[in-house]
């Protein structure tokens, strides 16, 4: 796999809520392999950018390319882009009536018809690999708030995706317990996962991402490593974001 | 402020106390009426309740036929209903227009006119291929009816569901209908379960009703017996026989509502 390649692009997209413009002409590339934090108050539109590359949202204006593919047009399906990009959400999501196991197979089982015992093999193993094996047969209500997110991180991993979106995924939870799913976080990145991550929490941008997107008022202000828009950001808005940041001791 | 609290077994001993007062009250009241006696004779002759308590058992179990044929059907037809009348999009708007033209009339119509109007009617058609038997049109008139009630519920529940639940099992590449049958459909029916419950003790308590059309069924049955002894006993055997079936059905499905809650809530034993 040439790890230079185009895994998405989001040119000039435009999204509205009733008068309300969210989007106001979002342009952004990310290659294989690359995590890109987006950063920004809340409100600037992380999130809804997030849904509409998963399609959860229709877009109005623009073009969602995923590895060449246009997605954002209406001929397109959207279950079978869906299956190739994992989302998790802030408020993990997951489906109460269902066991750790089942959330983690429905997935696999029904959008890409693997069989029980196939599904169930590839659930065990990522339980596995991030120490929930136990939490198997548990329902989700009765896991802490970051078992409960890393089940959710499985839960789109079990998908095997060409890409992850990450809406907030620690601001639900306690501050002890945010630790643990960063981890979970950083090793994927450390395996090449690519991932476009809306996150509050600055230090992983700054550790992990390759490149921080700051957005403000439906545009990305400023991009660039984490080095250029920590240390030395050009836009005066950035400058009060992080300030702010600093002042609330996030960072 | 300054008072001793009082102990646990303070309350227990008021509680007996208030009870035993309030009911003795009431029976005394409804014992000393001037008609008690002629009431309790035509009500409460326990010879005749245990005579005809057979053959009214014997009629109550067509009562119990219909409602569980109606039952049955209706918990698939009302989803089908609720789901239809959920369907998104401009497309669907005929099919939630019809849900809901159909909605409107079949709760607003009194059971008992629909009842008559099938019961009566249809066989006296007297068309080919039609039955006329009339347990058949009254179980087809309490669908009808139950249908559009029991939909409600479901829908209640289907709304109830919050989207988030629907998005991330869309974002699983599941399709809108795989979605509402795995992920929506399973949580809105656990909530709606008590008034679920609500609508099949109405409909068993309505089965009553196809009595219009002549059924020997269990009021009817009674009725018979009544006439013949002039004894109301046997209304209270048909009472006797309803009660009989709804209360261990609402005990049951509490114990399945709780059991469901435990496995899924901290706190429990795990199953």
């Amino acid at each position: 796999m040439n790890p230079g390649a185009e895994a998405l692009r989001v040119e000039d997209l435009h999204k509205s809520f009733g008068k309300l413009e969210v989007l106001r002409g979002i342009d952004l590339a990310l290659s294989e392999h690359e995590v890109v934090c987006l950063i920004g108050a809340s409100g600037s539109g992380k999130s809804t950018l997030l849904r509409c590359v998963n399609l959860l949202e229709p877009i109005d204006a623009g073009r969602i390319v995923l590895h060449g593919e246009e997605i954002g047009a209406t001929s397109v399906d959207v279950n079978r882009v869906r299956r190739g990009i994992g989302i998790v959400f802030q408020s993990f999501n997951l489906f109460p009536h269902m066991s750790v196991l089942h959330n983690i197979t429905l997935g696999p089982r029904k959008a890409l018809g693997l069989s029980k015992a196939e599904a169930e093999t590839r659930a065990d193993e990522l339980l596995a690999r991030f120490g929930l094996s136990d939490k198997r047969e548990e329902f989700p209500d009765r896991l802490s708030g970051g078992q409960q997110q890393r089940v959710a991180i499985v839960r789109a991993l079990a998908m095997q995706p060409q890409l992850l979106l990450l809406d907030e995924v620690t601001s639900a939870l306690d501050p002890e317990l945010v630790a643990e799913v960063l981890e979970v976080m950083r090793e994927l990145a450390a395996e090449g996962m690519t991932m476009l991550v809306a996150t509050h929490e600055m230090s992983f941008a700054r550790d992990v991402a390759h490149r921080v997107c700051f957005l403000d008022g439906g545009v990305i202000l400023e991009q660039g490593t984490p080095a250029q828009i920590f240390e030395s950001p050009r836009e005066p808005r950035t400058q009060q974001f992080l300030q702010r940041i600093v002042e609330a001791g996030r960072l | 402020m300054g008072t001793t609290r009082p102990g646990p077994g303070r309350g227990v001993l008021v509680a007996v106390v208030s009870t035993l007062v309030f009911f003795g009250v009431l029976a005394l009241l409804v014992t000393r009426s001037p008609g008690w006696d002629r009431f309790k004779a035509y009500f409460f002759d326990w010879q005749l309740y245990r005579e005809s308590f057979p053959e009214i058992a014997e009629a109550f179990l067509i009562n119990v036929k219909i409602f569980l044929i109606a039952e049955a059907i209706i918990l698939v037809t009302a989803l089908g209903l609720a789901v239809l009348r959920s369907l998104p999009g401009p497309v669907f708007l005929p099919v939630r227009a019809l849900a809901i033209v159909y909605t409107d009339l079949f709760r607003g119509v009194p059971t008992i006119l629909v009842i008559l109007m099938l019961g009566v009617g249809m066989p006296a058609l007297d068309l080919e291929g039609v039955p006329n038997s009339q347990v058949f049109w009254a179980i087809v008139s309490l669908v009808l009816v139950y249908t559009a009630y029991v939909s409600e519920v479901y829908r209640a529940g289907i709304e109830s569901v919050h989207p988030s639940q629907d998005a991330a099992a869309r974002s699983l590449g599941l399709s809108s209908f795989q979605s509402l049958r795995f992920v929506v459909i399973p949580q809105a029916v656990r909530r709606v379960i008590p008034p679920l419950l609500n609508d099949f003790i109405g409909l068993q308590k309505d089965t009553a009703l196809v009595s219009v059309l002549g059924v020997v069924e269990v009021l009817n049955q009674a009725s018979i017996v009544e006439a013949a002894t002039f004894n109301g006993t046997p209304y209270l055997v048909a009472a006797t026989l309803f009660v009989l079936i709804t209360i261990p059905l609402a005990r049951f499905t509490d114990l399945l509502v709780a059991r469901d809650r435990r496995r899924r809530q901290a706190g429990g034993v795990a199953a």
